[in-house]
């Protein structure tokens, strides 16, 4: 399997803390991987560099054979690369379909000149942009609340909004900041089935960090555990699952108790 | 689709029937009001577009207004009234010889004020809220100081007389509804979209793609155009302008209107403008010497600042989203509340 993304050494220091240090990882071409850790380990951070929210103090970044290191964000987005973030932001006065447009705009090819002359190929296109934002809202299961205001939805609506949102820039990558945050068992159960969905349908490679270990487990074909910073295993959820160093570190002899 | 098409064509054939019985009938006083009326509201959709809209605190608007005004009457002057005007120092060759038709001097003086709009936004727009609400005040106090000081441009602190107008009615409210027009298009377009989606959450809008930077460029210079075009009509319609014109008052006014009408609200604006300008003048009387009874108060002049500032610290205390907050008056919207009332 080709790689589609690669990491090699990122590092992150603010000041004297070192938030990640010399993350390497390799993600084959259509698989969900995971980033799990306890809090404050430096998954964000992770997120961050290769989204170019964050220009890594060492390391690089390579997305399909191209160098992304010290990208902004909107390059980044641009490439191919969307995100979702763990305290959820969506544009909040703005109706779930418009939110899913604004997630097109970077795939737009009419600009605000031909918008305003309102010639036939602006208006063809935002007709089209129009019907595949209601497709993207109908596959999240929000197409019969697309003319509600984001801020006024559901926790769990505004959370499927937001992967709809990413959706809309065409990636081929996606990252998801927790996805299964303040969901319930049943709710995480869909989920899984929900990530898995998209995937396949949209031939997408992701990776996600997530808390629920019911979700990290079932749902990941691979993962990277961090710890303070640093990298302290990687592997098949079963090796990961069984690895002392991961059961100290985070998993706790709960965990192992009850699994 | 089609049918908002004919009713707004509608409405602008009203407009248009009701100016020309204005234009026949009122005496100049009122047809003065109602030409400021469409100035502000050109003025007040232009900030409406760069704060309400695309959440840019900006407090440059007099500076904009100035370099439109300034531009657009160089331009409408004849050469010889130009000669007689600059006494302080001769003009140089390219102002003194410059002419242009009322259009094109307009059309230049928004130019103009959208090339300047780049030039500080560049550096400017980096800086978020307050602070670029401190720079672009400042941007527009060093135009007014600049103006003051190349009296071979501006014929200094005397300023323009004279200026030929040309603003009458139909040019004010052409200019008003195509200001209109060409907002409404813009947010409505995805492009609107994207920077109603900057306001929210600016971090978000990059990770969707969105070069920040750029469309707040065009929001930030799109507006500039148009309070260019704002400050150019004024000149013309005024016939003169000086530096003093252009202080801060200017802009506090038009953003007296933007936030009553409500921030990102188009037809807020318009009522807004229509409401504030009308009031602006009517409230004149509190400036002369009222009498109540046996008690008599001397005219203040300045005075109906004083209520004005009054009634923006009651709109920010009991309505802060202002008349309209986010919302617009629609053609769907009145069919919706007409259905209603016949239920």
């Amino acid at each position: 399997m080709s790689i589609i993304l690669e990491t090699t050494g990122l590092t992150m220091r603010f000041g004297g803390l070192a938030a990640v240090t010399d993350f390497s990882a390799s993600i084959p071409k259509g698989s969900i991987t995971g980033l799990i850790g306890p809090n404050g380990a430096g998954k964000t951070t992770c997120f961050n560099m290769i989204t170019g929210f964050y220009r890594p103090t060492q390391g690089q970044v390579f997305f399909q054979g191209q160098e992304l290191t010290g990208k902004s964000p909107h390059c980044v987005c641009r490439a191919g690369i969307a995100r979702t973030f763990q305290n959820i932001r969506l544009f909040g006065h703005e109706t779930a379909l418009e939110n899913v447009l604004i997630g097109a705009f970077v795939r737009q090819k009419t600009g605000w000149i031909q918008s305003v002359l309102m010639t036939p190929a602006s208006r063809r296109e935002e007709n089209q942009l129009r019907d595949q934002a209601m497709e993207l809202l109908d596959v999240v299961g929000l197409a019969n609340i697309a003319q509600e205001k984001a801020r006024s939805l559901p926790y769990g609506a505004q959370r499927r909004l937001e992967i709809a949102r990413a959706l809309a820039t065409q990636p081929s990558f996606l990252l998801l900041d927790e996805p299964a945050a303040g969901m319930n068992p049943q709710e995480s159960l869909e989920l899984m089935d929900f990530i898995r969905t998209i995937r396949t349908r949209f031939d997408l490679t992701i990776l996600l960090i997530e808390h629920d270990m019911k979700v990290v487990m079932g749902v990941c074909e691979h993962m990277w555990v961090l710890d303070y910073g640093l990298t302290i295993a990687e592997g098949c959820p079963e090796a990961i699952q069984s690895n002392p160093k991961v059961i100290e570190a985070y998993l706790g002899e709960e965990y192992v108790r009850h699994a | 689709m089609k049918n908002t098409t004919w009713l707004n064509l509608l409405l602008i054939l009203c407009l248009g029937l009701f100016l020309w019985w204005a234009d026949g009938t009122l005496d100049g006083y009122k047809i003065r009001v109602l030409n400021l009326i469409a100035i502000n509201i050109i003025l007040a959709l232009s900030l409406n577009l760069i704060y309400g809209f695309t959440g840019m605190f900006s407090l440059g608007h007099a500076g904009f207004m100035a370099i439109g005004a300034y531009v657009c009457s160089i331009l409408i002057m004849t050469p010889a009234q130009k000669e007689t005007q600059f006494i302080l120092q001769e003009a140089y060759f390219w102002v003194q010889n410059s002419h242009a038709p009322f259009i094109v001097a307009v059309v230049l003086g928004g130019l103009t004020a959208a090339l300047f709009g780049v030039l500080i936004g560049i550096p400017l727009l980096r800086l978020g809220d307050d602070y670029l609400g401190i720079a672009t005040l400042g941007f527009a106090e060093i135009i007014r100081i600049v103006a003051n000081n190349i009296p071979r441009v501006t014929n200094g602190a005397l300023g323009f007389k004279g200026i030929p107008d040309h603003a009458n009615l139909w040019w004010t409210y052409g200019w008003c509804v195509l200001t209109l027009f060409l907002i409404v298009r813009i947010l409505n377009s995805n492009t609107g979209n994207v920077f109603k989606a900057i306001r929210d959450d600016e971090t978000a809008a990059k990770a969707m793609g969105i070069n920040i930077f750029k469309m707040k460029l065009l929001s930030f210079s799109f507006g500039a155009f148009c309070a260019g075009v704002g400050g150019a009509l004024l000149a013309s319609l005024v016939n003169t302008i000086d530096p003093k014109m252009f202080i801060f008052i200017q802009t506090f006014n038009i953003l007296m209107i933007v936030v009553t009408g409500g921030l990102g609200s188009v037809t807020g604006s318009i009522l807004a403008g229509i409401g504030i300008t009308v009031m602006l003048e009517w409230l004149r009387f509190v400036e002369n010497p009222i009498t109540i009874g046996s008690w008599t108060m001397a005219g203040i002049p300045g005075m109906r600042m004083v209520v004005f500032s009054l009634l923006l610290i009651l709109v920010i205390l009991f309505r802060r989203e202002g008349i309209m907050g986010m919302r617009e008056i629609t053609w769907a919207g009145i069919a919706r509340f007409m259905k209603r009332g016949k239920a």
